[in-house]
């Protein structure tokens, strides 16, 4: 079995947002780094089902140079192949653009039967991305997992639960299929000192748009349809109130304000 | 490109049962069919479409445009997805309007994909532009940003909307809308998925539908904690939400967790119990319409941005809280 995983590099959200105010893009290059939190979980389900069935993982990345760092993280863990998507003509590129590349990578791969997607990254937060490379692709659709429950090679199918509103649905599919984890599906591990030295010695191949036969006018800002048109702050929220006073006084006054809000019934 | 026009609504049921929510949208789908000078219609794809189509008429739809068949019975991307831009390739909206849910997910990538089109999702602001494209405003960076987005290239323009941000049309059942049926001819044997089943939660939390939020943090300092606030949530009404930390202690199941990592919510009421409020928290709840905090630690961060706030030990104030409520409530 052959399974592919796509991780994001994403800003830490601690530090500080860098925009280039004029393109309306992130200044990615000046900004502390980390693998998408949602990410972890797609990698951890990947290194999981290679333990359970015989499977080889390929873990592939779409950014600038800095992105590399995310691929050494996933060798520490044991995956057995990298590619790292990358050429200045992907800058700019929208959600339709970014799964057209990583669509087309994956095509590259080749008998790919399993794409582990986070369910969203934490920096432009669409979670439009995992799915559209399986409508590109023709694989299936499976998003929301929080249960891998049966993965059959053989026969091509796989078998998972989603959280959707108001409970689990239990849903089969056929392979190929493109499968976006929910957190919290396992706990992801950490790498040990000995996969960190091994990955650290590793050459990271480099894709470049035509090594994935990518069309220019598909990639990039040309290849985008949506754009960012304004950039604003969120208006500070007005200023709040603490009640004062003994604890019958503060808590009676607080159900009478909430209770004038006329949304309890 | 000046073919295609309307607003769409995309109404979305859980195996042909809807509620008004599924009809959320056709308030907003209005206002802007009538900045454009257009109309607002329904897109319905269900085994029988009959009574979403009726409905969607009492929601102020001009049209609905609905396709019928067994093999709709049950939300599938690859099948509505099918379904959906047939009718929108013959159709040709201007714009279309998904909910920001599972189906609203599933069906608007599938879309976007198939259509290589333009998807904006998770919008929290809808406008006309002065080109007559469509503006879409939405949270980025833990809400730190607000990014307005648009697509000016592709036609449909194609947008996920954040639920209970834009009010509800009003419900006239005087009304009606012209139905426009589609055959559309989706196969079983050419479809990837199957839904075997569906288990319904004991304790539905569905956060993100919910009027009052009842949520702890850190400072619960033991599972026990949350007991209490769920006592309060039910008293109100409410759901039980909790942060990333009692999550990661293990006090509460992830399903519960608002902020970055879990889900976005806008409450009309969200009481924040031994919540710091760090940023991925407020990313996910900072847009509620009444915020309170109750925290020991009177230089909490979630006092600045809380609405009321009480400086206390949550032991002592949430008690007090449900006696309170219970009384007046007559509860």
């Amino acid at each position: 079995m052959k399974i592919v995983v796509c991780i994001k590099q994403v800003p830490d959200t601690e530090a500080e947002v860098k925009w280039d105010l004029q393109k309306g893009t992130l200044k990615r290059e000046d900004m502390d780094s980390i693998t998408n939190p949602f990410d972890e979980f797609a990698l951890e389900e990947a290194l999981l089902t290679k333990e359970k069935y015989d499977a080889e993982i390929v873990a592939i990345t779409l950014g600038p140079e800095k992105a590399m760092d995310v691929l050494r993280n996933a060798l520490a863990l044991g995956v057995n192949e990298v590619h790292h998507v990358s050429d200045p003509a992907f800058a700019g590129s929208d959600t339709l653009a970014t799964s057209y590349a990583l669509a087309k990578a994956i095509e590259k791969l080749g008998d790919v039967d399993v794409v582990f997607c986070g369910k969203q990254a934490t920096d432009g937060n669409t979670g439009i991305v995992a799915s559209e490379i399986a409508t590109r692709l023709g694989f299936s659709q499976v998003s929301f997992v929080g249960k891998v429950v049966e993965i059959d090679a053989a026969n091509k199918k796989i078998k998972v639960e989603r959280g959707i509103e108001g409970g689990i649905e239990v849903v089969e599919a056929k392979l190929p299929a493109v499968v976006s984890v929910l957190k919290g599906i396992n706990e992801p591990r950490l790498p040990n000192l000995m996969g960190i030295r091994k990955a650290a010695k590793v050459q990271i191949p480099v894709w470049d748009s035509s090594a994935i036969g990518a069309a220019k006018e598909k990639i990039g800002v040309e290849g985008s349809a949506v754009k960012v048109i304004e950039l604003t702050t969120p208006p500070p929220r007005a200023g709040g109130e603490v009640l004062k006073g003994e604890l019958d006084e503060v808590s009676n006054l607080l159900v009478e304000k909430l209770l004038d809000l006329k949304v309890i019934k | 490109m000046s073919d295609y026009k309307d607003v769409w609504v995309y109404v979305e049921h859980k195996s042909g049962a809807f509620t008004p929510m599924s009809y959320e949208l056709m308030g907003i789908g209005k206002k802007l069919a009538g900045e454009l000078g257009a109309d607002v219609c329904a897109l319905a794809i269900a085994e029988n479409t009959d009574e979403i189509a009726k409905e969607a008429g009492y929601y102020g739809a001009t049209k609905v445009y609905a396709a019928d068949g067994a093999e709709f019975k049950t939300f599938r991307p690859d099948a509505y997805a099918k379904a959906a831009c047939s009718i929108i390739d013959k159709h040709k909206p201007d714009i279309v309007l998904f909910r920001s849910t599972s189906q609203g997910a599933d069906l608007s990538t599938a879309c976007a994909a198939t259509l290589e089109t333009g998807l904006g999702s998770d919008a929290i602001g809808l406008e006309i532009d002065a080109d007559k494209t469509l503006k879409m405003t939405r949270a980025a960076f833990g809400g730190n940003f607000l990014v307005a987005v648009a697509n000016k290239k592709t036609k449909p323009q194609l947008a996920t909307v954040r639920p209970k941000v834009f009010a509800m049309s009003e419900r006239d059942t005087s009304k009606s809308a012209e139905v426009v049926k589609e055959s559309v001819a989706v196969s079983e044997e050419t479809l990837r998925t199957k839904v075997l089943q569906f288990m319904q939660s004991e304790v539905a939390v569905n956060l993100v539908e919910a009027d009052i939020i009842v949520s702890g943090g850190r400072g619960m300092g033991k599972p026990e904690g949350f007991g209490i606030l769920q006592i309060l949530a039910n008293t109100l009404g409410g759901a039980l939400g909790a942060s990333r930390a009692a999550v990661d202690s293990g006090w509460i199941p992830q399903e519960h967790q608002v902020g970055q990592t879990g889900k976005t919510v806008k409450p009309k009421i969200y009481i924040a119990c031994g919540i710091s409020g760090a940023i991925q928290h407020l990313a996910g709840m900072r847009t509620s319409d009444c915020i309170v905090a109750i925290n020991k630690d009177a230089d909490a961060p979630i006092f600045k941005i809380a609405s009321y706030g009480i400086v206390g030990d949550y032991n002592q104030v949430v008690p007090k809280l449900i006696d309170e409520f219970k009384k007046r409530l007559s509860r």
